[in-house]
């Protein structure tokens, strides 16, 4: 007759120690500090978003945003009721910053414990966050003013233009390229050693450092295409002078800056995008050419559609590392100083003109002399950057959980 | 049309001439990448050859100072700052980040998981500039001059452990992933033998995942020494700098000497036109040694990952 120790064999299955009931002195002590290592990350998160709100909201408080100073400005707004009735805004603007940065960490463990009424959340978030973008571009001139040297009227909305056109444009440029090149590596492309050196390469990319994709702009977007290229022949025979003396680019333009950073995203849209098709079963793949599809049929009709999800995260990501990078904004000429076009400037003249973008300005506005721009201001524009950046990052993540499929 | 109302598929001759059109425009999708390797080496090689042509190889490495605008060009500065900052960056993320990583892997509830790692992924989210930003106000004045007590505000110490916060979640995540890969029989058979979870841990899974963690580190590594505005911001030096081997001083790296390069000299915020001068030469000398030594590290990272891969 064999019997069971129903507390030994408990004791094996968790892990637990078999020598009695002695404390595990070193288990403990090792637990507790990898416990700590954990929670020096996340306390230095907690920190920095601390210092830059600190810095950030002041400055939108001095131009117009009233939500700084959390508990007193709460006071005053509790006493004086009139507050509230004369600054509606205001109150939106509250309402905002504390979903934001309280229900969306609650909208993403909800998410992840897979509820439906995260749903409810989420548009809840979505909502506020749409009129808390309101709301700050209605009281706040530093969203909407141009750069300056004067400290109390310096805004960001150059900057702000700059940035939403690079991301379009690499959105644009990378997406199809890096979406098409994955579809080729993980469905079309045969076990030869020259792809083997392809998928090698294509990892490597990805881990060269911006500012080298900066210098990779520099010489072909800006200097290359961007000097006159002579003349074309169109249609008839004509030599036509197509581009002008700009080039193709224009030189050190919105256009070629745009190009580079669809150039440094591309391997990470590449990557992510070769994982989503990977997961894809390739059962499903079989039933697609049992019916007589061809393979272009199967990849549009079967796995794409099943791939969406996981290719839309990793675009989303590498969106927000194009809107993050400096470094090679820097090189391929973003500008340094404070510049006046775009309010009454046609927009021919903005992709050909100088133009700056949300961490330029940060950069420029940080190394600045004057403490105003080297603290409040950078903070400022730190906050409007993190705010476009972080949407980004914790949409993707949302999306993840949501469509994370277990085939 | 055969008998039995069965059509034939395969003779379709717009299908096939379609199928071929996609496999073309596919073909070249994958090629692109190698002919962006190629543009980027292209690029970098010309003006770095005229550099190279220009400067006598004795005098780029005299331990002396980096200053292009009087036409002193000494990589070992540069070269002995990016491995200060890496140091210190690696001296930070190393133990933060395998620290979190085998608490996920590991010991956390799944729960705990599931709130963590999302944050961890937001973090490794946040730009660069951001975190330069925090390394002038925060880390300068907080942590190193309280260290340190005749520290500056701007140190290499201050970028470095900025950097170091920048590539935690490279380290967390890439040795995670290596410590979830390795199988459950594994840690059953430990548990079996009636070890406990510490000794499973450091003497089962660890050892197992061993390359991966190597491969974090050096992925981690590699980022550190591309990583340019966290140094540009708390470095504390500007177009130029002297040799030295002290973490308290303010210096330049091989990025931060780029980014100040792109800012402050004329020639490449200026001029449109072929390189002029020396100064705009070394930025592609400069880039040329970063492509390449971050490219043998990347090599060198991913031939640990694939093992790990191919090992379970």
């Amino acid at each position: 007759m064999a019997t069971v120790d129903v507390a030994l064999t408990r004791d094996i299955t968790v892990g637990r120690s078999l020598r009695g009931k002695r404390v595990d002195v070193p288990g403990v002590v090792f637990q507790a500090a990898l416990l700590f290592c954990l929670f020096v990350c996340l306390a230095f998160i907690v920190l920095l978003f601390g210092i830059i709100l600190d810095d950030g909201l002041g400055t939108f408080q001095n131009r117009g945003f009233v939500i700084s100073d959390f508990p007193s400005e709460l006071e005053k707004a509790l006493s004086e009721t009139w507050t509230f009735l004369t600054h509606p805004e205001g109150l939106i603007g509250w309402f905002a910053t504390l979903v934001a940065f309280v229900g969306l960490p609650i909208a993403i463990f909800f998410s992840a414990r897979g509820r439906h009424w995260k749903i409810l959340i989420a548009m809840v978030v979505g909502f506020a966050i749409v009129f808390g973008i309101a709301a700050l571009v209605g009281t706040s001139d530093f969203l909407t003013s141009d750069l300056s040297r004067f400290p109390e009227r310096a805004g960001v909305s150059q900057a702000i233009f700059g940035t939403v056109f690079l991301a379009l444009m690499t959105a644009v440029v990378a997406f199809p390229l890096g979406i098409a090149t994955a579809v080729f590596l993980e469905e079309y492309a045969p076990a030869t050693r020259l792809i083997a050196f392809v998928r090698l390469n294509i990892r490597n990319l990805a881990g060269v450092p911006s500012v080298v994709y900066g210098l990779l702009g520099l010489a072909i977007f800006v200097q290359l295409l961007g000097t006159d290229i002579g003349d074309f022949p169109v249609v008839g025979g004509t030599l036509v002078d197509i581009f002008g003396e700009g080039g193709i680019t224009g030189g050190r333009t919105i256009i070629a800056g745009g190009f580079t950073l669809a150039i440094l995203v591309l391997p990470i849209v590449i990557i992510t995008s070769s994982e989503a098709l990977r997961a894809v079963p390739q059962s499903l793949r079989e039933g697609g050419y049992g019916v007589g599809a061809t393979k272009w049929e199967v990849t549009k009709s079967l796995v794409m559609p099943n791939a969406f999800a996981g290719i839309l995260t990793g675009t989303i990501l590498s969106l927000s590392r194009a809107i993050g990078e400096t470094a090679p904004l820097i090189l391929v000429g973003a500008f340094f100083g404070t510049f006046f076009t775009t309010g009454s400037a046609g927009l021919s003249e903005k992709f050909t003109t100088t133009y700056t973008a949300l961490p330029q300005v940060v950069y420029q506005w940080a190394t600045d002399a004057k403490t105003e721009f080297r603290l409040s201001l950078t903070a400022a524009a730190i906050l409007v950057l993190l705010v476009i950046t972080i949407l980004a990052n914790v949409a993707a993540v949302l999306l993840r959980n949501r469509y994370e499929k277990r085939w | 049309m055969a008998a039995g109302g069965l059509i034939d598929l395969t003779g379709d001759r717009r299908r096939l001439r379609r199928e071929r059109r996609v496999r073309i425009v596919f073909w070249l999708a994958g090629l692109s990448s190698l002919a962006i390797s190629i543009a980027i080496v292209l690029s970098l090689l010309g003006n770095s050859i005229e550099f190279l042509n220009n400067t006598p190889l004795d005098k780029l490495w005299t331990f002396d100072k980096w200053a292009p605008r009087i036409g002193k060009f000494d990589i070992a500065t540069l070269f002995v700052g990016s491995l200060l900052v890496t140091g210190v960056a690696m001296l930070i993320a190393a133990p933060l980040g395998l620290g979190a990583a085998i608490y996920l892997a590991e010991y956390a509830k799944p729960r705990v998981r599931r709130v963590a790692k999302p944050i961890l992924e937001v973090m490794a989210g946040i730009p660069s500039i951001v975190i330069g930003f925090f390394a002038v106000a925060w880390i300068g004045p907080n942590i190193v001059q309280n260290l340190f007590a005749n520290a500056d505000a701007f140190s290499l110490a201050a970028a470095g452990i900025g950097v170091g916060l920048l590539v935690t979640p490279i380290v967390a995540s890439v040795s995670e992933d290596a410590m979830r890969a390795v199988p459950a029989a594994l840690r059953e058979a430990s548990y079996g033998l009636g070890a406990r979870r510490i000794t499973t841990v450091t003497k089962i899974v660890m050892p197992a995942a061993v390359s991966g963690i190597v491969a974090a580190m050096i992925l981690a590594a590699s980022r550190a020494i591309g990583e340019t505005m966290i140094v540009a911001l708390a470095g504390g030096a500007f177009g130029e700098a002297s040799y030295t081997t002290k973490i308290t001083d303010v210096g330049l790296t091989i990025t931060s000497a780029m980014a100040s390069l792109a800012t402050g000299t004329d020639q490449v915020a200026g001029g449109g036109g072929s390189g002029a001068g020396q100064a705009f030469n070394s930025l592609f000398f400069l880039g040329l040694l970063l492509f390449g030594v971050t490219m043998l590290l990347n090599l060198v990272g991913d031939f640990f990952v694939r093992r790990i891969r191919e090992k379970y």
